[in-house]
C-alpha cells in the first residue's frame, strides 16, 4: 500500500520482489540514509521504516511483526508500521519511507532514500 | 473391641461418597474392603465426556487416588468381580476365588448400558458409553478419523457425539424420538439444541429406528427401518441404562427394577444396603448424581449410628456438559391440565426459558442459552415456594423478580443459605460462604480444595466465583486467571488445554477457534502459541519462524548494537585443543571484537555481524562444534565439576553424567530456558543447587534436585528424589523435563512452575508413579526425534538464507 504522495513525478527504486520477504517478517535495504527495514504483513501489505527504534536504536527489522505493528527485539517497544510512531505508553517516532508495489516488486521513493535526511 | 467388617461391592461415585461421609462421621469404626470389577480407583464418571473430548486426563478425574485407600486403611481389590453373596455365612466370593466376610455389606453394582438387540449388535466396533474402558476404546477408534454413528440422542449420546467429533470423526446421531433429550427438554428447547449440535458439524437424524448393523468382521454400516444406509466405522449405543441388580437377585434379595431398599437404604436383608444406580427406592431408580449422593449420605449416617436418617427423592436438575452449549432443566415439566406455563423466547439470541407452575408453585424449569439463574429457580422448585408475589417478573430471574438492579452477583446474593450450588458434590451456599470466612479462602482453587464445590463437572464455576465475590467483596481478585495477553481473555492453561482438546495444529487455527481479538496476535502470544503447538504435536507441527523471537529465529543472541553473539556447545563444559584453535581462528578471521567465558562453562564470541553468522558457524561446524542454544527457551548448559576423573573427593563420574545428559537433552524446547548442573560430591563445585535441575552425586548414587534460581530471584533447589544409577537419573530428569514442558506456561521458569503446582505433586508424578514417569520419558524421547538437528549446520546449508542477507544494497549502486 503506498502513501499519498504530493509530488507529481516520482523516481522509484526497485529493491526486490515482495516474495523475498517472509510473511509477517522484514528485510533490510542498505541505503545512503542508513538501513531501511521493509516489512511484509499477514495481509501482504508492505511498509518501510528506518531500521532504528526511536527508543535505543534497536533494529526493527529483527522484531516480530503483528497486524500493522512490529515489536522491537531490544526492549519490546511496539512501532506502528504505517507511521513509525511508538504505540501504547511509549513516545517516539522513527522515519517512514514511501513505498509501492508494482507487479510484485517493491519500489522505494528514490528522492527519500538519496536525501541526507530521511522523510 | 473388634472392629465391624464393612464390605463394599462396587467402587463408583456413590459408594465412594458413603465412605467419605462415614470416615468423617465415625472414623475408624469399620474395617473396609472394596471389590471393584474395574481395574482402577474411584473416579468421577460424570467427567468421562471431557476425557473423551480430550479436555481432561484420567488423572484429573480421579476422586480417590491410591493414597486415599492407604490413608483410610481400606483394602481395595481391583478388577475383582463379586459373583456370589452367602447371606447365611455372611461372606462374598469373587470370580477369582477371593472370599471376604462381612458384618455389613453395601451393594453398589451400578447399572449396565442397554444394548438394542438388533442384528449385528455384537460386531467389533459396536461400543457402549459407560466407563473408562469404553472411552479408551473410543479414543483408539477415533484415531482412524472415520465415521461414527451414535445411537441415542440423550445426555450421554450427545456428549459422546461431541467428544468423537472433537477427536476428528465424522459423526451422525440417531434418535428414536422426534426431538433430542426429550426426557429432560421440551420440544422447543430440543430443537434449539439440535440446531446447536448440527452447527458443530454433527448430523442429527430424529425419528430414526435402527434396524440392523452390518459388517463382515467389524461394523461397516447401520441400516434404518426406512432403508437409509449409514456408513460407520464405529457405533456407540447410548440409549440408556438399566440397574444392575443381578447380584441382588442371586443373593435372594427382593428385586424389582433394581434392588429394593427401604427409606434407610437397607435391602430386604437388614445387614445389606444397596446404593446408587442399582438401588430401587420408593419404587424409583436413579441415574443422576445428586440423588445418588443423598442415598450415600443416608447409608453413611446409618452405619455411623444415626438410625433416623432417611432418603427422600427430591427434584433433580440436569446440565449438558458440552462446552459452549448452555442447557439446564429441573423438576417436572410435562404438560398437563392443572399446570401453567411462563415462556420467554429470544430466538435471535438463541435463548429459551420455560417455567412450569402448579398451584402457584414452581415445579419445573427448562433453560436454553442463558442458564445463569438455574440455581435460583431450582431452589424455588425444591422448596415449593409460593411464587404468587413474584409471578409477574418471575421469568426474568432474581435480578428482576424483586426489582433489584441488574447485577450478576445479586442473583447469588439472593440465594438462601441452603441453596445447592454444586449439584455434583452436594455443596450448599452456606457451606461455601462459611468455608471462605472461617478458613480465609481467597481463590476458586481454595474453595474447590476445601469444599469440593465446582471440583467435578465445573458447570457451577461461575456461581462459585460470584459467591466468593459476594463474600469477600473487593478483597476478591478474580483475575486469578491472567489472560495470555491483550489478544485474548484466556489464560495460558486454558489455551493449552483447548489446543489439545480441539486438536488445533496451527497458530491461525488457534486464533480462529479461540476467537482471538487481534488479526494475527502479538509478540507475547505468538511465541507462546508456537511453543505450545510444538510441544503438543511433536513431528506434526511446523515451527513458525516468524512467531519466534529473533534469537531463536537466527540461532544467535542479539546485542544492543544489533550484532550477535555466538556460543558453541562444550559438552559438560569440556573442550579440546581442536575446539579452542577453531574458536581462535574464527575470532581472528571475522574480526570478532570480544571473547568471554560464560557462567555455563563455555565460550562466547560477541559482536558478530549478522551476515557473517553462517560463515562463522560453518568454520565451527568443521571443528565438530554445534550450536550451544545459548539463545533458546530450551536446554542451555549442563555444568559439571571434574568428579572422579580428577577430584580426590569425587564420588561419581559427574562430568560423564553431565555430558550424557547434555547429549540426551540438547535441542529440546522448554517453556523457558533450562540450565542443569552435576556436582560430583556434596561440596557442590558445579553449583547444582541453584540450577533448574541439579544432580548431587553421593556414594550411594544421585540426589536429584530441581527448581533452583540464581537470577532475578535467588532460591535453593528442592530435592526431587534419590536414584541409584546413571540410567535412572537420566530417566528421572527427562521425565521431569517433559512434565515441565507439558505443564509450564511459556516463559515460566521451572522454579515458578514448581511453586505453582507444588513440589509434592511433582514428586508424586515423577518419583512415586513409575508408570507415569515412564510415559513422560517416552514422550520426551519421541519429541527429541524431531529436535536434535544442529540449526547452525542447517543454515550453513542455506536454510532461511533471507535472514542473513540484505534485500538490496543501494549503497553499492550509488558507488558504481
Amino acid at each position: 500500500m503506498s502513501k499519498a504522495i504530493s509530488k507529481v513525478k516520482l523516481q522509484w527504486v526497485d529493491v526486490g520482489p515482495l516474495d523475498a520477504i517472509p510473511i509477517r517478517g522484514a528485510r533490510v535495504v542498505k541505503s545512503a540514509v542508513g538501513c531501511i527495514a521493509v516489512f511484509r504483513t499477514a495481509e501482504n501489505q508492505a511498509f518501510a521504516l528506518l531500521d532504528k527504534c526511536p527508543h535505543k536504536g534497536g533494529p526493527l527489522s529483527q522484531g516480530i511483526v503483528h497486524d500493522t505493528g512490529v515489536t522491537c527485539p531490544l526492549h519490546n517497544w511496539v512501532i506502528n508500521l504505517q507511521t513509525g510512531a511508538a504505540l501504547g505508553a511509549d513516545e517516539g517516532q522513527t522515519a517512514s519511507f514511501n513505498l509501492k508495489i508494482e507487479k510484485g516488486r517493491i519500489l522505494l521513493d528514490a528522492a527519500q532514500i538519496n536525501s541526507k535526511v530521511a522523510a | 473391641m473388634t472392629k465391624q467388617k464393612l464390605v463394599v461391592i462396587g467402587n463408583g461415585m456413590a459408594p465412594g461418597r458413603v465412605l467419605d461421609r462415614l470416615f468423617e462421621a465415625a472414623p475408624g469404626a469399620y474395617d473396609v474392603t472394596i471389590f471393584n470389577a474395574e481395574p482402577r480407583v474411584n473416579y468421577d464418571r460424570i467427567m468421562l465426556s471431557p476425557v473423551l473430548s480430550g479436555e481432561k486426563s484420567f488423572e484429573q478425574i480421579v476422586i480417590h487416588g491410591d493414597g486415599w485407600y492407604i490413608k483410610n486403611g481400606v483394602t481395595l481389590y481391583k478388577g475383582a468381580t463379586v459373583t456370589g453373596i452367602d447371606r447365611a455365612a455372611r461372606t462374598v466370593t469373587t470370580a477369582r476365588g477371593e472370599v471376604a466376610s462381612y458384618d455389613k455389606l453395601i451393594v453398589a453394582t451400578g447399572s449396565l448400558p442397554i444394548i438394542i438387540p438388533v442384528p449385528g449388535h455384537t460386531l467389533a466396533g459396536v461400543l457402549t458409553y459407560r466407563d473408562l474402558d469404553d472411552v479408551q476404546a473410543m479414543l483408539i477408534a477415533a484415531k482412524s478419523r472415520g465415521k461414527a454413528v451414535v445411537i441415542g440422542g440423550g445426555l450421554l449420546g450427545l456428549e459422546a457425539a461431541v467428544g468423537l467429533k472433537e477427536q476428528g470423526m465424522d459423526v451422525t446421531v440417531l434418535h428414536l424420538m422426534p426431538t433430542l433429550m426429550e426426557r429432560q427438554l421440551d420440544t422447543a428447547a430440543g430443537h434449539l439444541l439440535q440446531r446447536a449440535i448440527e452447527e458443530r458439524g454433527i448430523r442429527v437424524i430424529t425419528k430414526a429406528n435402527t434396524k440392523e448393523i452390518l459388517g463382515a468382521k467389524r461394523v461397516e454400516a447401520v441400516i434404518l427401518e426406512d432403508g437409509t444406509r449409514l456408513h460407520a466405522d464405529l457405533v456407540i449405543m447410548a440409549v440408556g441404562i438399566k440397574p444392575n441388580a443381578a447380584l441382588g437377585k442371586i443373593a435372594g434379595l427382593e428385586v424389582g427394577r433394581g434392588i429394593k431398599v427401604d427409606a434407610g437404604m437397607a435391602t430386604s436383608d437388614p445387614d445389606i444396603y444397596a446404593v446408587g444406580e442399582c438401588a430401587e427406592a420408593h419404587g424409583q431408580t436413579f441415574g443422576l448424581v445428586a440423588p445418588l449422593y443423598e442415598m450415600a449420605n443416608v447409608i453413611a449416617a446409618r452405619l455411623a449410628g444415626d438410625q433416623a436418617a432417611e432418603f427422600t427423592p427430591s427434584a433433580t436438575a440436569t446440565k449438558l456438559k458440552v462446552t459452549g452449549i448452555n442447557l439446564f432443566s429441573a423438576g417436572d415439566f410435562a404438560e398437563a391440565k392443572d399446570r401453567e406455563e411462563i415462556v420467554l423466547r429470544d430466538a435471535a439470541r438463541g435463548i429459551y426459558k420455560r417455567l412450569v407452575l402448579k398451584d402457584n408453585r414452581l415445579i419445573g424449569a427448562v433453560f436454553y442459552g442463558d442458564t445463569a439463574d438455574g440455581a435460583w429457580f431450582f431452589d424455588l422448585i425444591k422448596k415449593g415456594t409460593d411464587v404468587t408475589a413474584l409471578r409477574d417478573t418471575l421469568i426474568f430471574g432474581p435480578s428482576f423478580a424483586g426489582g433489584t438492579p441488574l447485577d450478576p452477583t445479586a442473583a447469588v446474593a439472593a440465594l438462601p443459605d441452603e441453596a445447592e450450588i454444586c449439584g455434583c458434590n452436594g455443596v450448599c451456599k452456606s457451606k461455601i460462604t462459611t468455608a471462605i470466612t472461617s478458613l480465609s479462602l481467597k481463590s476458586l482453587d481454595d474453595v474447590r480444595a476445601h469444599t469440593k464445590a465446582s471440583a467435578s463437572c465445573g458447570s457451577c464455576t461461575g456461581l462459585v466465583e460470584q459467591l466468593i465475590k459476594v463474600t469477600l467483596g473487593d478483597a476478591y481478585n478474580p483475575a486469578a486467571v491472567q489472560p495470555m495477553c491483550g489478544c485474548t481473555g484466556l489464560g495460558h492453561d486454558d489455551v493449552r488445554r483447548l489446543i489439545v482438546a480441539r486438536s488445533i495444529k496451527t497458530i491461525p487455527d488457534v486464533m480462529q477457534v479461540l476467537e482471538w481479538k487481534t488479526s494475527c496476535g502479538c509478540a507475547k502470544c505468538r511465541p507462546a502459541l508456537n511453543y505450545y503447538l510444538l510441544a503438543t504435536w511433536p513431528g506434526d507441527y511446523k515451527d513458525d519462524n516468524q512467531s519466534r523471537y529473533i534469537n531463536e529465529r537466527v540461532h544467535a543472541n542479539i546485542q544492543k548494537d544489533g550484532t550477535y553473539s555466538v556460543v558453541p556447545r562444550m559438552w559438560g563444559g569440556m573442550t579440546s585443543v581442536k575446539e579452542l584453535r577453531a574458536i581462535a581462528d574464527v575470532v581472528e578471521k571475522f574480526n570478532i571484537p570480544a571473547v568471554k567465558c560464560t557462567g555455563g562453562q563455555r565460550i562466547d564470541m560477541l559482536g558478530v555481524k549478522k551476515e557473517d553468522l553462517p560463515a562463522v558457524w560453518s568454520d565451527l561446524n568443521k571443528a565438530g562444534m554445534v550450536s550451544g542454544a545459548a539463545y533458546a527457551k530450551g536446554l542451555r548448559t549442563v555444568k559439571t565439576c571434574v568428579g572422579t576423573d580428577w577430584c580426590r573427593f569425587g564420588t561419581q563420574d559427574s562430568t560423564g553424567l553431565g555430558i550424557k545428559l547434555e547429549k540426551f537433552l540438547w535441542g529440546s524446547w522448554t517453556p523457558a530456558k533450562l540450565k542443569l548442573a552435576v556436582s560430583g560430591c556434596p561440596r557442590n563445585c558445579a553449583e547444582a543447587t541453584c540450577k533448574d535441575i541439579g544432580v548431587i552425586c553421593v556414594d550411594s548414587g544421585y540426589d536429584i534436585h530441581f527448581g533452583g534460581a540464581a537470577g532475578l530471584d535467588i532460591k535453593g533447589t528442592e530435592v526431587l528424589g534419590h536414584v541409584g544409577t546413571e540410567d535412572e537419573a537420566i530417566e528421572v530428569i527427562a521425565a521431569l523435563t517433559q512434565l515441565y514442558r507439558e505443564q509450564g506456561r511459556y516463559l515460566e521458569r521451572i522454579y515458578k512452575w514448581m511453586k505453582r503446582v507444588g513440589v509434592k505433586t511433582v514428586q508424586q508424578q515423577i518419583m512415586d508413579d513409575v508408570p507415569r514417569r515412564k510415559a513422560l520419558y517416552e514422550r520426551f524421547v519421541f519429541s527429541q526425534k524431531f529436535s536434535q538437528s544442529d540449526p547452525w549446520a542447517e543454515r550453513v546449508k542455506g536454510k532461511d538464507a533471507h535472514e542473513f542477507g540484505a534485500l538490496a544494497d543501494l549503497t553499492l549502486e550509488a558507488a558504481e
